[in-house]
C-alpha cells in the first residue's frame, strides 16, 4: 500500500493557473547499488505519474532511476471545469497509488 | 571578512524566504529566532534545504504526520483534544510516577496506549509511532521549550549533561567537543550545528525518511566510532532531557528537515 500527499487549491477562477504538488513515499532504489554481500540489489522506482482532470489527462511524467526517494513533482494545470483530480503513481513491482483532490471552479 | 559573510547570509536567506511565499501561504513556520547566542540548526542549513522545512507543501515529513493524525483522531481523540496538545512536546521528556523513572514523548504515547487504551505498545522508532509522535509535537510549534521544574528529573538530567561532556568510542570525542565548542565550524563540507532537539521527530535527508531525537544521538554515537546505547535505553533520556534544558525557549520547529 502507497502513501501520497498532493497540494492543490480546492477552489479557483474559471482559467486559473493552479500549482500541484505531488509527493509519495518509496524508496526509489536504482539497480545500481550492492547490498553489504556485493549482491546487487533490483531496482525498484516509480515509473510513471499521471495527474486527470476528470478524465482527462493533463500531465504526464516517466521517471527513471537516479531520482531521489520520496519523489516530489511539481506543475501547473489550468482550472476549466469542476472536477475530482486525481495523482497516479505506477512503478516497479507492481508499485500502484492514487490520491483525488475535488477542485471546485467558480 | 566575517561581518561581510554574514551580512550576504542574511540578505539570501531573505530572498529565499520571499520567494518562497508566492505561490502557497507561509504556514506558520517558526521564526526560529535566536534569543542568545543560540541557534537552530534550521539556521545552518542551504537555503534549499530551509525551504524544504519553511514549506508544509514542500515538507516530506507530512508522508508520516497524516498518517499520525489519522491514528490520533481514532484512538488518542476518545481522551485527549488535538487543541489540548498544544505545548506538550515543549515539557518532555517528563518523569513518570509509575515507572519511577522519565519518558520521552514517544514513551508517554506508548504508555498512554498500555494504561488506558489497553492495546500494544508501538514498536520503537516504528513509522506509525514516528507518526503519531510528530502529529502531537506538531501542535506545539513555534513555541517555547519549556522544560519541567520537577525536582525528580534532576539526577537524570544531571547524568545526561555527564554523559554529554563524556569522551565516546575510538575517536575519543564528546557531544560537547563538538556541539558546544565546535558549533559553527566544519566537519568536511558540513557545518556543526549546535545540536539542538528543537525540530524532531524531523526528515533526514540522508535516512530519506522521519526520525527521531533518539536515531540523530545513534548515529552520533557511531560517527565516533562507539557502541550506541541499547535503544531505548535510560541514556538516550537522561541526554535528551539535557538537550531539552540546554535548549529551553527555543522554538519547537516539528517538523524539522535537516540535511
Amino acid at each position: 500500500m502507497g502513501k501520497g500527499i498532493v497540494h492543490l487549491l480546492r477552489q479557483a477562477r474559471r482559467g486559473q493557473l493552479l500549482e500541484v504538488r505531488a509527493t509519495t513515499l518509496h524508496p526509489m532504489e536504482t539497480g545500481q547499488r550492492l547490498d553489504s554481500l556485493g549482491r546487487p540489489l533490483a531496482r525498484d522506482i516509480v515509473r510513471r505519474i499521471e495527474c486527470r482532470w476528470g478524465n482527462d489527462l493533463v500531465f504526464a511524467a516517466d521517471l527513471f532511476p537516479a531520482v531521489a526517494a520520496n519523489p516530489y513533482v511539481s506543475f501547473f494545470v489550468v482550472a476549466n471545469t469542476s472536477a475530482v483530480v486525481t495523482v497516479r503513481w505506477r512503478g516497479d513491482n507492481g508499485f500502484e497509488h492514487q490520491e483525488a483532490v475535488s477542485v471546485e471552479v467558480l | 571578512m566575517r561581518l561581510w559573510l554574514k551580512l550576504a547570509a542574511l540578505a539570501l536567506l531573505v530572498c529565499t524566504a520571499t520567494a518562497t511565499a508566492t505561490a502557497f501561504t507561509q504556514q506558520n513556520t517558526p521564526p526560529a529566532a535566536p534569543v542568545d547566542n543560540r541557534r537552530s540548526g534550521l539556521l545552518d542549513m542551504s537555503p534549499a534545504t530551509q525551504a524544504l522545512q519553511r514549506d508544509d507543501t514542500l515538507n516530506p515529513a507530512w508522508l508520516w504526520l497524516q498518517d499520525g493524525e489519522r491514528t490520533f483522531a481514532t484512538d488518542c481523540a476518545r481522551c485527549h483534544s488535538v487543541a489540548a496538545m498544544g505545548g506538550v512536546a515543549t515539557r518532555y521528556p517528563a518523569f513518570d510516577a509509575i515507572l519511577g523513572k522519565p519518558v520521552t514523548l514517544a514513551g508517554r504515547i506508548n504508555q498512554c496506549r498500555l494504561r488506558h487504551l489497553k492495546t500494544n505498545a508501538l514498536p520503537i522508532e516504528s513509522a506509525e509511532l514516528l507518526g503519531l509522535e510528530t502529529f502531537v509535537a506538531q501542535q506545539s510549534r513555534g513555541l517555547p521549550i519549556a522544560p519541567p521544574a520537577d525536582p525528580r528529573l534532576t539526577p537524570w538530567r544531571e547524568q545526561g549533561r555527564t554523559l554529554f561532556a563524556q569522551r565516546f568510542g575510538q575517536l575519543g570525542l564528546s557531544c560537547a567537543q563538538c556541539h558546544d565548542q565546535h558549533a559553527g565550524g566544519r566537519l568536511a563540507g558540513s557545518t556543526i550545528p549546535q545540536g539542538h532537539p528543537n525540530a524532531y521527530p524531523l526528515y533526514r535527508l540522508e535516512w530519506q525518511g522521519l526520525g527521531s531525537l533518539q536515531r540523530r544521538l545513534r548515529n552520533c554515537m557511531t560517527g565516533v566510532r562507539a557502541e550506541p546505547f541499547a535503544d531505548g535505553a535510560d541514556e538516550w533520556t537522561a541526554l535528551s532531557l539535557h538537550l531539552m534544558q540546554r535548549a529551553a525557549g527555543m522554538a519547537i520547529e516539528t517538523p524539522g528537515v535537516r540535511p
